[in-house]
Order: structure tokens, then sequence, then C-alpha cells
């Protein structure tokens, strides 16, 4: 406890800070680059490029064996990766928009494909030379633990960079995500802006292989966005809250796995993140399980209650036992069914309501289209005093008529 | 020689080629109900399942395998649904919420195994171990014939056969439901032929035939055969007979020239060692659906020009 | 009541009691709906609606969009949940007497480049016929191409229907329709983006289906064209509005009320009948 608590606040050693300090970094620009691609729809484009890295890091790995003697250097290893991705990329754009393949047939036949393949080539290098291949099982699973200086280094300044190009370009991704067609009459190229999207994205992914590994770095890309949709409903704070999230979770997961050399950063970062997914999915005030579902009964009692009433005016007889039992605990029925006292003047009341907002659509249509009251609540909550006494007079004139 | 073939490589074949079409049947639907990525979230999550049942029974037997990868796959499915549901969130972001952390649940538990007395390989789940599934007392092919040999034939390859009658059965069982709700839910539902049902029914077979197939052969290759194999079959067709003909073959032809290719093409070309069966069974079925991508008659589908000024006027 | 003589004066709100009041009174109503309640989130599409549907009658159920005309029609299949109302068929619950209703869904709502024939979707229509377990045969082929003859599209039988056009897409939809034999033709925007050519096709064999005694309900869009289609009419905009035969209850009044704003003075002259 006392080590995790010493490196919470980076007295744990350097290398133990910059990683930390990087993974934060990494969480939080593949949260924000992941709400956007959350906004557009495209979540699991993030699956296909981190699968899709496979053959190229095996390839480059293959390629700095044979001239080097050894395959293991980051950058190369990060060259390779980012350019079977962008090919991957390319196939299921080509695909979607060449065959009548829908994008999710597209996506998971090329992460597939180019997963399978690479592993193919991993047996190839297995069969190379034997010991020489560790550095790329790592990619799998993601690992921090005997990482380089210099490789924490690259990576907490490439994500630094790809989060720095996130800010500059925010608003124009915000546009497009949010209307699209209005988007390219302000002006901003979509296609070009998606790309950069895509593109950022692919850096990301490329960046968090080895913190986070092939399968995870999904995660960093998908949990908090989605996490951060229980807070917000605008676009703009979005990214902004799925990055703080993936921020929390990648330096939480760093310092958790730093703890523990055998521990694999990746999947802790994951579950970290997951936490803070379920809390939100529980308890968001917003949307969360228990305010939702809590706002929901209250809803559908509501919605019980006045129909009951003005099922009672109309001298209906109920027969849904919900609403049977809402009215007979308000009192406003007997347990036969049959309306109190009190019931009737409230069924009436409802009834009125109803009268004065189907006169009220009837001399404002205009007005009325604009206002919402479905009939749930009283319509003083919909219209003004003054305008309902004036309903009230007309309605009382109308049935003095014959 | 080919004796040789009988004793190392005939079991490994048909194994992988009932695994490939026990897949390529189910994945038609997912393919049609774009819902391709229940394939692939369910093959990464029977991992935790696995590891779990191995934890919690301490053998490496295959039965509490299977259980815990189908009760896994049962378990990502609903929570799938639920975080759906529940949080509103959208089909693919809530199969990449479900199946990241599910899959990081089931790295982490498999670091926690290293210390104990068993030992599973991740890399095992990855890539399968087609090529070990040999028969050693099929020395010809007249052991085909010999009960005693039969007897010591790879559990996998029984396995796989009950798997690929029982996913038929589902199949030919439901045929006229899985159309009609995968065509129509809404009319599905008014018709009572419950397209709810149906559709939980499938994905329940998905994951059968995904964890009896992962045993045998590693997950990778039965996201590859879920999805290359119907996609290249509609492609070819605009008929469902047909597109389930189409898969089988191409399933089959995955298999086939994908064991062989990974067994004899590295010494064809001079190595000395061969190399992963299932990576190679999908990448072929990725070649394969590439040069469907650009030959098969029916590749633009109604979004091609023409398709419907194509149609006569009455 | 002031109702039949005076469709200036009708108040929505009496033509509502009005209906309720015969509400038990049509047990053989075929599609009779009491207090029904359907919100998306929590906001009501429909807020307690009640409604009978005369027998025999070619009914439209007309309102803005967003006025909840689809989910009307799928809340009483049990397609989307309600919270609450009460939805009866021919007097029994919708479970028991599904076979006696054809429903057709949004043409758009379908993935046309689904790889199925003509002739397949129509037999569609004969899951209940053929049954479980059992394919379909010579005999439900040809019940299936006689459906197809009835809306002129017999020579299409074995073309994938993502070949079809709009409106020969919404005739196979029909043709699926008379296949199940129903007594209740519930449609979904028939009409919708179809050439007017199609619409003349559909309409009269709606007509058909309805002089041979069985009920039709639309949901229909273009209100210039419901006197000539529709013999009653269901207006609804989240509430009920108005029902009931096109003379009485297309009105003016009744229009203005549900289109509000969205509907232009001049085209409610236009459309509604002035109470013959």
């Amino acid at each position: 406890m006392d080590a995790f608590l010493s490196a919470l606040v980076f007295q744990a050693g350097y290398n133990t800070t910059v990683v930390s300090i990087g993974s934060a970094i990494l969480g939080a620009s593949a949260g924000a680059i992941g709400a956007f691609v959350l906004l557009r729809k495209r979540s699991l484009v993030s699956d296909t490029i981190s699968h899709a890295t496979l053959p190229g890091l095996a390839l480059a790995f293959i390629f700095m064996a044979l001239v080097t003697g050894d395959g293991r250097w980051v950058g190369g290893l990060m060259i390779g990766a980012a350019i079977s991705a962008g090919i991957g990329l390319v196939v299921v754009e080509w695909m979607v928009r060449h065959t009548r393949l829908a994008e999710d047939a597209a996506i998971g036949s090329v992460l597939s494909v180019f997963f399978g393949f690479g592993i193919v080539l991993l047996t190839v290098i297995q069969s190379m030379e034997t010991g020489r291949q560790a550095g790329i099982s790592d990619y799998l699973v993601g690992s921090t633990a005997g990482m380089l200086r210099s490789e924490d280094e690259t990576i907490a300044i490439a994500a630094l960079v790809v989060g720095a190009v996130i800010f500059v370009m925010r608003r124009s991704f915000t546009l497009v995500c949010f209307d699209q067609e209005y988007a390219a009459v302000r002006g901003v190229n979509v296609r070009l802006t998606d790309l950069v999207m895509l593109g950022l994205l692919l850096a990301i992914t490329v960046i968090g292989l080895k913190v986070a590994g092939l399968v995870l770095i999904v995660a960093m890309t998908i949990i908090p966005p989605v996490t951060a949709r229980f807070w917000t409903d605008r676009p703009e704070p979005m990214p902004i809250i799925a990055a703080a999230i993936g921020a929390v979770s990648a330096y939480l997961g760093a310092i958790i796995s730093s703890l523990d050399g055998g521990l694999p950063t990746g999947p802790l970062i994951v579950l970290v993140a997951f936490g803070v997914f379920i809390a939100s999915m529980l308890f968001s005030p917003r949307s969360g399980l228990f305010a939702g579902n809590l706002r929901k009964l209250s809803f559908r009692h509501d919605v019980h209650e006045r129909q009951g009433m003005l099922a009672l005016a109309r001298g209906k007889r109920i027969r849904d036992p919900v609403t049977l039992r809402i009215l007979q605990r308000k009192g406003l029925v007997r347990r036969d069914g049959v309306a109190t006292p009190q019931g009737q003047a409230a069924g009436a009341e409802v009834v009125r309501d109803e009268a004065r907002w189907a006169l009220y659509c009837r001399l404002y249509p205009e007005e009325a289209a604009g206002t919402t009251h479905q009939g749930v609540t009283a319509i003083k909550e919909a219209l003004p005093p003054d305008l309902i006494a004036d309903l009230d007079r007309r309605l009382s004139l109308q049935q003095a008529q014959p | 020689m080919s004796n040789d073939f009988v004793q190392l490589s005939l079991m490994p074949l048909a194994i992988g080629v009932l695994a490939c079409i026990a897949c390529a049947l189910l994945g038609n639907f997912l393919v049609l109900r774009r819902q391709s990525m229940i394939g692939d979230a369910v093959s990464h999550v029977a991992l935790p399942g696995i590891v779990l049942a191995v934890i919690l029974s301490g053998t490496l037997d295959v039965g509490p395998m299977l259980v815990g990868a189908a009760g896994a796959a049962i378990v990502a499915a609903l929570l799938i649904e639920l975080v759906r549901k529940v949080g509103n969130v959208e089909p693919g972001a809530a199969i990449g919420v479900v199946l990241t952390t599910l899959f990081a649940s089931g790295v982490l538990l498999l670091e926690q195994t290293d210390t104990s007395k068993v030992h599973l390989d991740v890399e095992h789940a990855l890539y399968g171990n087609l090529e070990s599934l040999i028969w050693l007392a099929g020395d010809s092919w007249g052991s085909l014939l010999d009960p005693q040999a039969l007897a010591e034939i790879p559990p996998q390859l029984p396995r796989l056969a009950i798997v690929l009658v029982a996913v038929s059965a589902f199949i030919a069982i439901f045929w006229k439901e899985l159309v009609i709700g995968t065509f129509d839910t809404a009319f599905a539902d008014s018709i009572g032929a419950r397209p709810q049902g149906v559709g939980f029914g499938l994905i329940v077979m998905v994951a059968v035939a995904a964890v009896a197939a992962f045993d045998a052969v590693g997950s990778i290759i039965v996201i590859a055969m879920f999805i290359c194999p119907p996609s290249a079959a509609r492609l070819m067709t605009d008929r469902m007979p047909a597109q389930i003909t189409w898969s089988v073959v191409f399933a089959t032809l995955s298999a086939v020239f994908g064991y062989i290719l990974a067994g004899y093409g590295p010494l064809w070309i001079g190595a000395t060692s061969s190399v992963s069966a299932a990576g190679m069974i999908a990448t072929v079925s990725g070649i394969i659906l590439g040069i469907v991508c650009f030959i098969g008659p029916k590749r633009h589908g109604i979004r091609g020009a023409g398709a419907l000024s194509a149609a006569p006027a009455e | 009541m002031a109702i039949d003589n005076n469709p200036q004066l009708v108040n929505p709100q009496l033509v509502a009691l009005d209906c309720v009041a015969s509400a038990h009174g049509h047990p053989e109503s075929p599609l009779s709906i009491s207090g029904l309640t359907v919100s998306y989130g929590e906001k009501p599409v429909l807020f307690s609606v009640d409604f009978v549907t005369p027998k025999d009658a070619m009914l439209a159920i007309i309102g803005p969009n967003g006025a909840g005309k689809s989910t009307l029609i799928k809340a009483s299949l049990g397609i989307v949940p309600r919270i609450s109302g009460d939805v009866t068929v021919f007097g029994e619950p919708y479970a028991d007497v599904r076979h006696r209703i054809a429903y057709v869904p949004q043409r758009a709502s379908v993935d046309w480049d689904f790889p199925a024939t003509v002739l397949d979707v129509v037999i569609m229509g004969l899951y209940r016929e053929i049954g479980f377990l059992r394919f379909a045969g010579r005999k439900h082929r040809d019940k299936a191409m006689e459906c197809l003859a009835r809306v002129g599209l017999e020579s299409f039988a074995h073309r994938q229907i993502g070949q079809l056009s709009g409106g020969q897409q919404q005739r196979v939809f029909l043709a699926r329709a008379l296949a199940q034999d129903a007594d209740l033709y519930i449609m979904d925007e028939p009409f919708a983006g179809v050439d007017a050519a199609t619409e003349r096709a559909i309409i009269s064999v709606l007509k058909e289906v309805n002089a041979a005694g069985n009920t039709v309900m639309c949901v229909h869009h273009d209100l210039a064209t419901v006197p000539e289609y529709f013999t009653h009419v269901l207006m609804v905009n989240v509430r009920k509005i108005a029902d009931g035969p096109v003379a009485t209850a297309f009105t003016h009044e009744n229009l203005q009320t549900a289109y509000g704003g969205r509907l232009q003075m001049g085209q409610v002259a236009q459309f509604a009948a002035t109470g013959s």
C-alpha cells in the first residue's frame, strides 16, 4: 500500500513516473479521439486497426532481424504496425464502398484475416531464431515492465503530440460528428476530417500497443467515451470527460502494474476503466441505472394515474391492475373500481385539462405545435394561468350553447 | 507418404474442415443480420471462461474448459444486451466494452495461473494446435476401418462432428424463423415467428460452435470463419440456399488449402518448419474473399450502378 | 348530437366520449384500443388513445410527422412495448388471433439486398399455413403466385427483391399480406415513395380486399387522397384528435387541431370535407 501511495505521488523512481505519466497522456488522447469516433458510430474501427497491426509488427521484426540481427527496436516496429494497420483501414473502406458488404462484415473480415496472417508470420519468427521474439508477444497483452527509458519517453511524447493535434482539430471533429451536412456547408472538408480522425486513431493505437497490448488498446478508445456519455448529452464536453476518464484509468493501471512486475499493464488499465464505466452506468444522475429507473418508475406511475383519472371521468371501467392499484392507494377509487368523490373531482379536472388543451390547439395551432404537453402533467405546467383562465371562459361559453 | 498423411494430416484436416463449416453456416445469419462482430466478441471472451474453469477445477480437462467458455460466451451476449439497453450504448461500442473487459480479466487471470500448478498458454488459445491433433494409431488408410485405431482418434473430431450436426439441425429446424426474422423483424413479430427467441438461439449456437472450434483450432480462425466465407458467398449469389452452399464451399476450401499451405508450403520454398495452420486457414479465407470482391457476380448488390434501371418496365 | 349535422362545431372531446361510450358495445371490432400510452424515454408518443375500429372499414390513420401513427400500430401489435392500455383483436387478445391480421411494415424498414426472390418473400406470408418443421410445397408456391398475380407482379416471381423499384417492392409486401388470408390488413405507409401507377394498383387491390368484407387500416400521409381512398379516418397527434367516417371527421377544424401550424389554411380548406 505504501508503495502504491508513493507511486501515486511520483515517488517511485524516474521510470515508474515516466511510464505512469506517459500512460496517462496516452489514455487522455485515446479517450478524446475515441469520443469523436464513437459519435461517428464507428467504434469498432479501432478493433480493426489494432488487429491489423500484427502482420506489420511481425514483418518489421523479421526485416530488422535480417538486417541488423535484432528486431526489437520500438520505432521500427511502430512504423511496420502503422503501415499494415493503414492498409487494413484502406481495405475496410474499399470493401464498404465498392461491394455490397456492410461495415461490420468488412471490419470483421479484415481484422481476422490480418490477425491470422500475423500469426502465420509469428510462427515464421519462432522458427527463425529462438528466444529473440520475446519482444513481440508483449504486444499482445501489453507490458511496461522492462521498458527502456527512451521508449517510455518516445511513447509519452508521441501521445502528447497526438493529443495536441486532437485539441487543434476538435472544432471540425465536433461539427462533422454532430451534423455532417451542416459541417460541409460551413466549409469543413468532411472526408478529410474523417481521414484525419482515423489517422489519429491509428496513431494512438500504434503508440499504445506496447503499453496496453493489441486487444486492449481498443478498450482505451471505447470504454472512456462510452462512460462519458453517461455524464453529458452534448458533443463538446464529451471528449474532455472521456480524456479525463482515460487519463485516470491509464495512470492508475500503470501504477498498479509497476508495483507488481508480473501484472501486464493493459488488462489493469482496462479493468480500472471498466470500473469507472460500471459506476457511471449505475450511479450517473443523468442516465444511470438507479436514477434512470427511478425516473422511469415515477413516470409510469404518473401515466397510470392520469390515465386512470381520465378513464374514471369518462365513465369507463379500468382493467389495468397497475392503474387500479395506484388509484386505490391515492384513495381515488374504491376496491370495486368505482370512483370515490375525490376521484370524480380529480378525474373531472383531468378531463377539463384535456378539453383546455384541445381548445388551445384549435385556437392557436401555431403555438400549440411548438408547445410540449403530452398530457402526463397538469396543463398549468405548459400554459400560463391567464391563458388557462381565458380558455376556461371560452369553454363555458361553448357549453352554454345547445 | 500416404500413410504419413493419414497419421499426421488426416485428422487435423478433417477437424479443420468440420470447424470451418460449422462456423461458416452460422456466420451466414450473423453477416445478414449485421451482427458479424458478435462472433468476434464470443471468440475473445472464451479466454476468461476457459481460464476460470481451469482455476476452479484445478485440471486441464477439456470438459470444464468447454463449459467455462460456453458460459462466458453467453454471459458476454447478455452483458452486451444489458450495456446496450441500460446504457443506451450503440451496439458496436457495447460489444467493444464487453469484449475488451472480459478479455482483460482473462489475461489477468491467466497471469495468476502462472504461479499455480496448472499452466495455460495464451498462444495456444489464440493459434490453436491443429497440427498436434495427430492420429498415431492410424498408420494407413486401412485404419479407417479398424475399430481399435478408430478408438484413438482425437476427441476433437467426434466433438466437432456433433456440433456440426447440431448447428445444421438448428438451421434446418428454424430455417423459416431465421430467414423471416433476419429479413423483416417487425413482420416476424406480427406473425408469431418469435424473432427475439430465434435470435438468442442463434447466439447460443454461435457460442457452442465457437467454443468447440476454439479448443481445436484457436480463436482467430473462428472469427475468420464466422465472417469471411459467408461474406464471400454474399458476393456470389442472391439466393439463400446458394448463399449457404457457397459459404460451405469457401469454408472447406479455406480449411483444406490453408492446412496444406501451412504444412507443406514452407517446405516447397525450402524452409525447414511449417507455419501456423490456423493462421494460414484464416489467411486463405481472406484471399478467397479478396478474389471474390473483384470477380463475384453479385459483388455490388443493389448499390451497384443501374440495378434499379435494369429492371424492365412492366 | 351536433356532430352529424354541423361539423364546424365538432369538439374532439365529444367525439372521443362518443366512441368510448360504445367501446364495449363492439366486441367484434377488428381492433379495439383503450387507454393506450406509449413513450420513448420519458416523452409520451401516444397518450391515452381510445379507439374502436369499425368493422369493414377502410381506415386512414393520419397526423403530422412524429404524431405516433406508426407507433399506434406497432404498439397494438405488441412490436413496441406499451406503458398502459388494453388491445383486443376481434374481441380477443392479440396473441390468440394473430392469424387474422396481416401487417405490412414500412418498406424502408427492411434490407432489400437480402438474398431472397420475390416469391420467397410472398411465401413468408404463408408461415402459419406451412407450419413448424415444414417447407413450402407446390401448393404454397401456387398460392403465392396467385397473390403476386393480384398485384401484377407474377412475371417478377424469380427476381431478387433488390432489383425491384420502390413501388414494386411495396406491391411484393402487399402480395405477402394477401397470402396471409387475414381479416384485418394493417399497412404502415403503403404509398410512401411509390409512383402514381403503383399507388393506383395498390389502392384498387386494397379496395377489393375491403369489398370482400375485410377491414383495412393504413397509416397515410397524403391528405388530398383521403376522401377518395378511405371510408373512415383516425386522426392522431399524441392524443386521438378525431375519428369516424371521412364525411364527419375529416374536417377543417380537426385537421387544424391535429396538424397545428404545420398545415397552411389553404391546404386545410382544400383537403377537408365540407360536411355534406
